[in-house]
């Protein structure tokens, strides 16, 4: 990962980082929700998520490549290493699962020989040849990795908001306002 | 950077435990964790199971089936009502199963009143069609949550549970007389299968018709006895619609019946009245007949919501809960554990290492 001087995240991956909160955070509360339903709004669930899904991985591909060329602001000096260390795994498995959870999905459907239809009618191929093997596999692997998905946000938005009111050394701020917190004085 | 006092930090980490916690909550609630009297595909799903448990690796309904595979042909004249390239004339494969209502796969055939297809039709531009039809022109009952309620009055001990249900959902006397009174015949090749739910056409123009579909069989129900029936063996059915096929195609015609405006579409234990339009769409010719157990119907999800572009769902509630239920019943049926107690033949995985 190429370090920057600057404090702040790009507004690109700014834009990026909020669309994606907000898309995987209604992925994961439409995933959990249409499988404890059998009600109408069951389809447009499926439908949803689906999408979404398609979506979510399209915008993932997109920000590993701005982070690539971007880089990130450098973590403050004084963060102690195993937080350090912790921040940089937490964030490694979260880009993992947003290329793997769409990719699990739609191979977990191909393999179960589903036709694979978006929202606006959008038919996508099968990325896996029928089995019910794989079918079972995939369909265990996305259901227990969403768990962890979630496990992950909450762990992510925590440790985001130790950063901005615990710390307050500006990590927070980096993704917000993309300028470091001011001083502020003794009496605040 | 300014560092919070220590009664600062500590609201700071209450807020944090706040924020997580109510993001959470609406997280389990949104599963249903904390309304577990709710109506899920699990729980239908185990309403059909029988008291000594299902029958791993079958479907949890009309667990008894043979596969079939043949075509469609459109013969054009339901593209009026519906842009589906299903019903621009042509010919279109198929693998269906035909099939009865029971949890029992290995149940003799006089034992079940219901019979049942199952068909995909799949077309060239990629779309396709599947349906779950059975041969009563009713359902029983008329919202899922009365189905549900149905499968607990019939597996209940209690001597009333019937009579209370039937007071309850009146509209279930009506498959009752059916039931009693409509003929039995020995064969799958004799059988209508209606869809009995009601699905909304988009016809080329973008206008919209209320549909339901049945194949009326083109062979001569020949009536027997379900005492007859049960004489010629357990399997009858089976064997038979093997040796008809093996003689020669058998056929259905695909009637499309529409409704009139305010004819019910949510209700699919209403009938709607004998003179609707109706429009013969095309026939469908099942060409060969296979066992389920290596046969190509096996792992397919006769999912009624999988639906090509020009039909999709109308207000019936049935199509999103059967969808649900199914997947249940395919994510079961289908894992390795129950796979293993319902194995392919030697021969199958030996040809398909």
């Amino acid at each position: 990962m190429t370090g920057r001087d600057t404090a702040s995240f790009t507004v690109l991956q700014r834009l990026l980082h909020w669309l994606m909160a907000i898309a995987i955070l209604a992925m994961l509360f439409v995933g959990v929700g249409m499988v404890a339903t059998i009600r109408p709004q069951y389809i447009p669930l499926v439908a949803t998520h689906k999408t979404l899904g398609i979506l979510i991985l399209l915008l993932a591909l997109i920000r590993i490549g701005v982070r690539l060329s971007s880089g990130t602001p450098p973590l403050p000096a004084d963060l102690p290493p195993p937080m350090r260390l912790g921040a940089q795994l937490s964030h490694y498995a979260l880009y993992a699962l947003m290329i793997a959870m769409p990719l699990i999905g739609w191979a977990m459907l191909s393999a179960a020989g589903y036709p694979i239809v978006l929202l606006g009618g959008i038919r996508l191929p099968a990325i896996l040849p029928p089995s019910t093997g794989l079918h079972a596999l995939l369909w265990t692997a996305h259901q227990y990795l969403a768990f962890a998905f979630f496990a992950l946000i909450l762990l992510h938005l925590a440790a985001a908001l130790f950063h901005a009111l615990i710390r307050r050394d500006g990590v927070f701020q980096s993704m917000t306002s993309g300028s470091p917190p001011k001083e502020r004085a003794p009496a605040e | 950077m300014s560092q919070p006092s220590s009664g600062a930090k500590l609201a700071s980490f209450a807020v944090i435990a706040v924020v997580v916690a109510v993001l959470a909550g609406a997280f389990a609630y949104t599963a249903g964790w904390f309304s577990p009297e709710s109506l899920t595909s699990a729980r239908l799903v185990q309403a059909f199971a029988p008291a000594g448990g299902p029958a791993l690796g079958h479907r949890r309904n009309h667990a008894k089936g043979i596969c079939f595979t043949g075509e469609f042909d459109a013969n054009g004249n339901g593209a009026a009502l519906s842009r589906a390239q299903v019903f621009v004339t042509g010919k279109y494969p198929v693998v269906g199963r035909f099939n009865f209502s029971t949890t029992d796969p290995n149940a003799p055939d006089a034992t079940s009143r219901a019979r049942g297809m199952g068909l995909q039709i799949t077309t060239p531009d990629g779309d396709v069609w599947r349906s779950a039809m059975i041969n009563p022109p009713f359902f029983p009952v008329a919202t899922p949550d009365a189905f549900y309620a149905l499968l607990q009055a019939s597996a209940s001990k209690d001597p009333d549970a019937m009579k209370n249900f039937a007071a309850a959902h009146p509209e279930i006397q009506a498959f009752g007389a059916w039931a009693a009174s409509a003929p039995w015949t020995g064969s799958y090749a004799e059988e209508p299968y209606n869809g009995l739910n009601a699905f909304i056409f988009t016809d080329p123009t973008g206008a919209e018709h209320a549909v339901r579909w049945s194949l009326r069989p083109q062979a001569t129900p020949q009536p027997i006895s379900p005492d007859d029936l049960a004489k010629l063996g357990p399997d009858h059915l089976e064997q038979e619609i093997a040796d008809r096929v093996a003689k020669g195609p058998q056929s259905w015609t695909l009637v499309l019946t529409v409704a009139n405006p305010g004819d019910p579409t949510a209700d699919p234990s209403k009938a709607w009245p004998a003179d609707r339009k109706s429009v013969e769409a095309g026939t469908l010719v099942v060409q060969q007949v296979e066992a389920e157990r290596d046969g190509p119907c096996r792992d397919i999800n006769y999912d009624p919501t999988v639906l090509p572009d020009g039909i999709k769902v109308s207000d019936d509630p049935f199509p999103a809960a059967r969808s649900a239920a199914y997947a249940k019943s395919f994510d079961l049926r289908t894992s390795p554990a129950e796979e293993a107690a319902y194995p392919h033949s030697a021969a199958a995985t030996g040809a398909q290492p």
